[in-house]
Formats: C-alpha cells, structure tokens, sequence
C-alpha cells in the first residue's frame, strides 16, 4: 500500500480526533488532559497542560469566556464540565511552576509590539519564546489593558503580576507611557524603520496616515512588515487567538516563509470524534460552596471526575484483539504500512497482523465505517507475495485445508436413484469434522423432503486459503470445488456452514445458493425434532453470517418452533464476536482467541446455541454447554448434546473421513473401503491434550512410529526404557517417546520443531 | 540421560551439529550418535529456544 493511500485508511479511524472542548477552543487547549490531571488530584499537571497552551493561564483561568464549556459532550447527558474553574483551581492549587521553556537563543531579527493587551502581550510572549528580541510600547503605565477592569474578587492583581513575569524572563522590553501615533515622538514609520516586523494592537487605525489593510485570516497587512490586530474583540480567549496567529504570520515573515498557507489549524472547529454516550447517567455540575473562592481541592476532583474524557474506541471496546494490542486501528494501519516497509530488519507487526478474525465487527461499530481487517488481509497477501508471511502462522490450518480436498474427504455424487441433482448439499469440513452424524441425518432429510435429487459435496470452501492470504491456493480450491459442482449440474447449494455461504456469494455470482436453516424453515422440521417447551437459550450467530439478516431469522425461527426462548445479548445478529477461529486467528495467537472466546461465552449464563460447528467446539472446549442448533433439530439426549466435548484435530480428521466412509456406505451401500490404518496405538489423554496444544496430529505420531519400526532408526532412553524416535514428512521434525505394548505401542510425548537439524553419517 | 542409537547400537554422544531453518544455519552441540550421525533433539531445546529462534526468523 502506498503512504498515501495508507494515510487515507488511518484518518478514517477518528481516535485521535480532538474532544469537543479543545476542537472548540480557539487555541485549543487540552482541556481533557487537564480535567484528567484534575481528577488524580495532580493539579500541577494540570496547571503544566494549561500553560503548554495559554501564555498567562492564572489570568485566563479566571476570565476566560469559555467556549469550550457550551461545546462540552456532558450536556447531553448533564451540564457541560466546569472546564474555566477548573482551570482556576489547576492555577490556585498548583503547588510548583510549570516548566516554561528556558531562554532560547537570541534571534537577530527584532521586533515592536505596540499595545500591551493581551492580543498584543500574546504576541510578545509567543515570538519572544522562540529567541526573538521584543520590545513593547504601551501608552499607559501597566501591561494588559481591559484585564484591570476586572474586580480584584475575579481576577486577583497578584495572578496578574505572576503571569507578567514571564514577560521579563524572556527578555520582553516594554516602554510605558509611550503612544505611537503618527505625530508624536515614536511613529509608526519609525518603528518600520527600526525593527523587522510590528504589531500594532489596537492602536493601529490611530497611527497610521493611510488606511491598512488587513488580512483577517492571519493578521498581516498590506504594508510590508507591519501586522495588526482586529479592534475590540469582547472574548479574552480570542484575544489571545489573534495574539497567537498574529505572532505566526510574523515568524513566517521574518524567516521568509509564506505567511497564508496551512493556517487552518487554529480557531474554533468541529471535531469528527464520535463519543458513545449509551449507558451514561445525567450529572449536573458540581457547585462550589464558596462561588467568590471557586472550588475547594475535593470539589474540583469532583467536577473533574464528571467529565467523559471523550474518545471514541468503539472498536477497541468491543474487540478483544484490538485492545490485546494497546493501540487503536490508525496506529495499527500505520504499524502495518510501517511492517510492510521494513526491507532489513525485524517485522514487529507480524503477529499482530495474524491475529485478527477478519469478522468485520470494527466496521459494524465504526462511526466512519472504516474496516480494519481489509487492511490486514491486504497485509497478509503482500507478506505471502513476498515470501514474508511466518509459516508457522498457518501452515497446520493450510495441511487440515489440504487433507480436507484430498481424496479420502471429498465426495460428490447425485442422490441415489438420479442422474442429476435439483439441489446439492454442502454440509461444510467443520460440520463433518464436529458431527458426522448430523451430516448423515440432515441428508437423509433433505432427500426425503426436496424433490428433483439431492446431490452431496464433500469438500471446502477454501476460506483458510484466504484467510492465510494465499490467493492462488484459496483460487484453486474454490475452482476445484466449482468444477465438482458443475459436474453434477450446478444445482442449487444448500449450505450448513455460514462461511462456505459468505465465500459462494462473495465469489460465485453464477452459483443459487441458500442456507441451510432458511431451507429448514421453509421445508419444515423433521418429525422427531423435541418440543422444548418455553427453555431460554442464548443464541450465538457466526461472525461470517453478521451481515445475513435473513439467515439469523431463520435460525430464531426454527428455535421458535422447537419451543425455545432466545436470549439476545450485546453480541447479537450484526454485533456478534468471533469464536477465535475465524481469520485463523487461533493458530497464529491462541492467547488472543482465548480471550474472544471467553468474553463471548461470558455473557450469558444460558445455555448457547451455534449454527456453526466450529463455535459451537470452541465454546464447549472451554466448558461452556453449547449446542449446535442440528443437535436441538435431530433431538439427541440434551445435556449430553450441549456437554459433547469438542473434538481435537486428530478426531476432526477422522470424523471427515468417516462421513464419506459412512455416506458410501449407508447411502450408496459401497462396502469395499479401505480399512484405516490398523497400528495399535495408546495415547493417553494428558498426551493427547499435549499434542492438540502442539498441533500434532496423531496420524504425524503414526507416522513417526512407523518410520522409526520398519527402518530401525531409533534411540533408546537407557533410564527410562523408552524408545525415542523423529520423522520429518514435510517442513516439521515430529518426536515421539513410545514403549511397545503387545502388539502396539503406547506414547509417552510428542514435539516437533521446525528447523532442519542437518544428520550426517560418520562426523 | 544415556541414549543408546539402536540402529547402531552405540551410546550417542555430544557433537557438533548444524541446524537450519529459512536461510540461516547455526552450529550447535548435541547428543548424536558417532556411526550414523542421528541426532537427538530434546524436548526442551525443540519447544524452548528453537521454537525462539524459529519466530525471530520468520519475522526478519
């Protein structure tokens, strides 16, 4: 992805958008930070972010016309945040100085402000930060013009007196009692004459004997050199935006850079930043006891602890994988650019690109619609493009694909008794490796129910393959599929998986396809389907089938008529999570899919109901009862159903292949199949659980075990007694320890690894 | 631990072996056996340190 087009994603997540009280503010004050500070009491932070914006925070603490309060989010759910008295308090309990910038060094180029108001001191405060010497002309005998109008109560001389000392240490000179008209001592040809740039405040429509133009946007004139300010601007804080913009355009002058491009980050604005305010309760501002004092420490806290420190997150909040990361999708849109630039070098984000889901529910929560995991799909095919995809990542889920469009899976055949097939079923790998029996039992009951032949497929949809990034491989599956498809006559597909259905309509316009729970719906339940009676279930909706509205009725539907109540929880229909399978994210980061699946399981303490096989693995592996909704529909023994422990890879596998050993069998009355394997082997369960954690299948076991009886290549633990053996079919080393045990063999442990350990006779 | 090879029927002993993974090798010391050259590979090592130095190569 290019810079700009990455740039483009990452400003369409609106995180870092600013809250309402500093887009508000015309110089932008990071209110938030200070109430924040507030509310952990550290009012000297407070005071410190104050001060990072405002040149005299004590004053403006007290005067200020705040804005920012009328814009506050808290009025919709309150009264907006007291942000100016907090202000106030940050100033009165603020128990060191803010660190000011120190002297900078002194710059050449001088420059005259005339008029001491807080326009004007802005100016020589801003410019004299940045090394400028300035000197000031103020006609009356103090600094700061309309301030002292304020009653003492309000606006205290000493705060005054402290925020003007910042004046002297930098190094501001001010002349009082001078008036610079265009008749008296010091004019303002003069001053031209003098320094390299001036400001003339208030005074300037006094001073000058032809009328000046000025430039609104950012305070220059159409005199060279000379920049003024607006006459009579009610609000401080806008004294202090003309001040700051003013102080701008003269740097820009005096370092002969243009002075009108890119001034639009000042003033008041609009923010895009979306805050969720469902769940907040009203809160009414906190009013202090002493309204000439302002707020106590603890009233202030108070008040502080009010605000909704605005931000949006909506996706962060909801998705476990994005917060497992810390960040939020602009920062992780840049970090996958950033990977994607890496040429030498370590890929940080590697990982993190290979954990999300791909379920889409960013995008369903996003005020901006903005869907992360294009993006990182998009990361994954360029990582696969160049050779920088870790293999680890998928590789097993790539070999289950494979075994899965092999030859002892796959099978499609016509009903029997027809020579073609008005409807075709796809049951799906997951729901053939979960439940085999369900596949047997629903295709016996479309036979019976559709007319016109129903065909079988036996195969998959090829979604790991995109999942892992992997095009061409996802392309030559999903074709192997079609052309199976075709050959039958390209009948109508019913499928139970809602991820072979996204997958067929995503990419095979030319294909009827339909859900299998919709079909039901439609057809009717078969006879023996149990009356539950009023029970409440909590029905789970695959991530895949988050947009299919009509297939999550569907699925209410049938519950309804199997007597069922659904619970809907906050991960209903469009919201629902990921059960950690999807985007293959429980290969590449089992602690991450851990934790999208206990959140899910977490939400309700009814039993679940999953269409889809792999949800309903996922949540019973972590003790949760679950049921499939075909376990509800074929009316098994009901706790066993729900309690059914999830098969491990090994037993996917096999339950594969004993749907079409069975289907062949029982349906098509073929009965010269091969035998499976017939090697004896123990594993006991604490291995067993060990090797599922390990990806290690027991057919790699076998494997080993053979390899190392027919060709002697084997070790021998002395202490232990144990034979100790390695194979290495494809890109992974398995280790098995095993005893002999009669005419079989019992398994102590298995690992693997990936590196090639080189084996060289004699050396 | 005493491993005896069987297909030789010799103990192993340590030695230098090289291990390879994507396109980087290392010189390593394990126990191998002095005739035919297996080597074995303990279960600490595969899910320890190779699997460590496996991911830092995969992300590189």
């Amino acid at each position: 992805m290019e810079r700009l087009q990455s740039r483009d994603r990452e400003n369409q997540c609106i995180q870092e958008q600013p809250p309402a009280c500093t887009a508000t503010c015309p110089v932008h004050v990071n209110a938030r930070g200070m109430i924040a500070a507030v509310a952990k009491q550290s009012f000297a932070d407070g005071f410190a972010l104050l001060a990072r914006t405002i040149p005299f925070p004590r004053i403006i603490s007290r005067i200020c016309d705040q804005p920012c309060q009328k814009a506050c989010k808290r009025n919709e759910v309150g009264d907006g945040i007291e942000i100016r008295a907090l202000e106030q308090a940050c100033a009165q309990y603020c128990d060191k100085a803010p660190k000011r910038t120190l002297r900078p060094p002194q710059k050449t180029k001088r420059v005259a402000v005339v008029g001491g108001s807080l326009g004007g001191l802005t100016v020589a405060f801003d410019l004299a930060q940045k090394g400028y010497p300035v000197v000031i002309y103020e006609q009356e005998d103090r600094l700061g013009g309309r301030i002292w109008s304020y009653a003492e109560q309000q606006l205290p001389r000493s705060w005054i007196e402290k925020d003007f000392s910042a004046l002297r240490e930098l190094g501001v000179e001010v002349n009082f009692g001078v008036s610079v008209t265009d008749s008296g001592i010091i004019t303002c040809d003069q001053l031209l004459k003098d320094y390299d740039a001036v400001y003339i405040g208030t005074a300037l429509q006094n001073c000058t004997h032809r009328k000046v133009k000025i430039d609104p946007d950012n305070y220059s004139t159409d005199q060279e050199k000379l920049f003024g300010g607006i006459e009579d601007i009610a609000s401080p804080i806008d004294n202090v935006l003309q001040g700051r913009i003013a102080a701008i355009s003269i740097d820009r002058f005096l370092q002969n850079a243009s002075i009108s491009a890119g001034r639009d980050q000042l003033g008041s604005q609009e923010t895009l930043l979306y805050t969720n305010l469902a769940g907040m309760t009203q809160a009414t501002a906190t009013p202090p006891a002493d309204e000439g004092q302002g707020y106590s420490k603890e009233e202030a806290v108070a008040e502080a602890q009010r605000c909704l420190q605005c931000q949006c997150l909506g996706c962060v909040k909801k998705c476990e994988f994005l917060a497992h990361y810390g960040g939020y999708p602009k920062k992780y849109i840049r970090e996958i650019y950033n990977n994607d630039s890496i040429v030498m070098g370590i890929h940080f984000a590697n990982k993190m690109i290979n954990s999300c889901a791909l379920c889409g529910l960013c995008q369903t929560v996003c005020p901006t619609d903005l869907n992360m995991g294009e993006d990182i799909l998009e990361a994954r095919r360029r990582m696969v493009k160049k050779g920088k995809m870790p293999l680890s990542a998928h590789d097993f889920a790539l070999r289950d694909l494979e075994f899965s469009t092999g030859e002892s899976c796959v099978l499609a055949r016509h009903q029997p008794g027809f020579q073609k097939s008005e409807y075709l079923f796809f049951p799906g790998c997951q729901l053939s490796a979960s439940a085999p029996d369900h596949v047997l039992k629903t295709y016996a009951f479309l036979r019976e129910k559709l007319p016109g032949g129903v065909g079988i497929l036996l195969n998959c949809c090829g979604v790991p393959a995109e999942w892992a990034g992997r095009q061409e491989l996802f392309d030559q599956t999903l074709n192997g599929m079609k052309e199976k498809w075709r050959s039958l006559g390209s009948p109508a597909v019913i499928v139970a998986c809602s991820t072979c259905y996204r997958i067929f309509r995503e990419h095979c316009p030319e294909m009827t396809v339909e859900s299998l729970w919709t079909v039901l719906d439609r057809i009717g339940l078969p006879a023996q389907a149990d009356n539950r009676q009023g029970r409440t279930v909590c029905v789970h909706d695959p991530c895949t089938a988050r947009a299919e509205r009509g297939i999550q009725d569907g699925v209410r539907n049938l519950l309804d008529k199997l007597g069922l109540q659904v619970e809907e929880t906050e991960s209903s229909g469009k919201y629902t999570t990921c059960c950690g399978f999807g985007g293959l994210m429980s290969f590449a980061n089992p602690e991450v899919a851990e934790k999208v699946v206990r959140r899910r399981i977490g939400e309700s303490p009814a039993d679940y109901v999953a269409y889809c096989a792999m949800c309903r693995d996922n949540f019973a592996a972590r003790g949760k009862r679950t049921f499939h909704l075909l376990d509800l529909i074929w009316g098994t023994d009901e706790s066993a159903a729900a309690t059914r422990p999830a098969p491990d890879y090994s037993d996917r596998r096999e339950n594969r292949v004993r749907v079409k050993q069975r289907l062949l069998r029982e349906v098509w009355k073929e009965t010269n199949q091969e035998e499976i394997d017939p090697m004896r082997i123990e594993i006991p369960e604490n291995v067993r659980k060990l090797m599922e954690n390990r990806m290690i299948l027991i057919d790699d076991v076998r494997q080993v075990i053979s390899h190392a009886e027919a060709s002697g290549e084997k070790m021998l633990n002395q202490e232990t007694g144990r034979q100790i053996a390695h194979f290495r079919p494809g890109c992974v080393t398995y280790w098995v320890e095993y005893s002999s045990q009669g005419s079989g063999f019992v398994v102590h442990n298995a690992y693997s690894h990936r590196m090639l350990v080189v084996e060289e006779a004699g050396k | 631990m005493t491993l005896l090879c069987l297909k030789c029927n010799i103990p192993l002993e340590s030695g230098r072996v090289t291990v390879q993974y994507l396109e980087s090798a290392f010189p390593v010391e394990l126990p191998k056996c002095p005739k035919c050259g297996c080597v074995y590979v303990p279960e600490t090592l595969a899910s320890g340190k190779m699997l460590d130095v496996e991911k830092a190569l995969e992300d590189k």
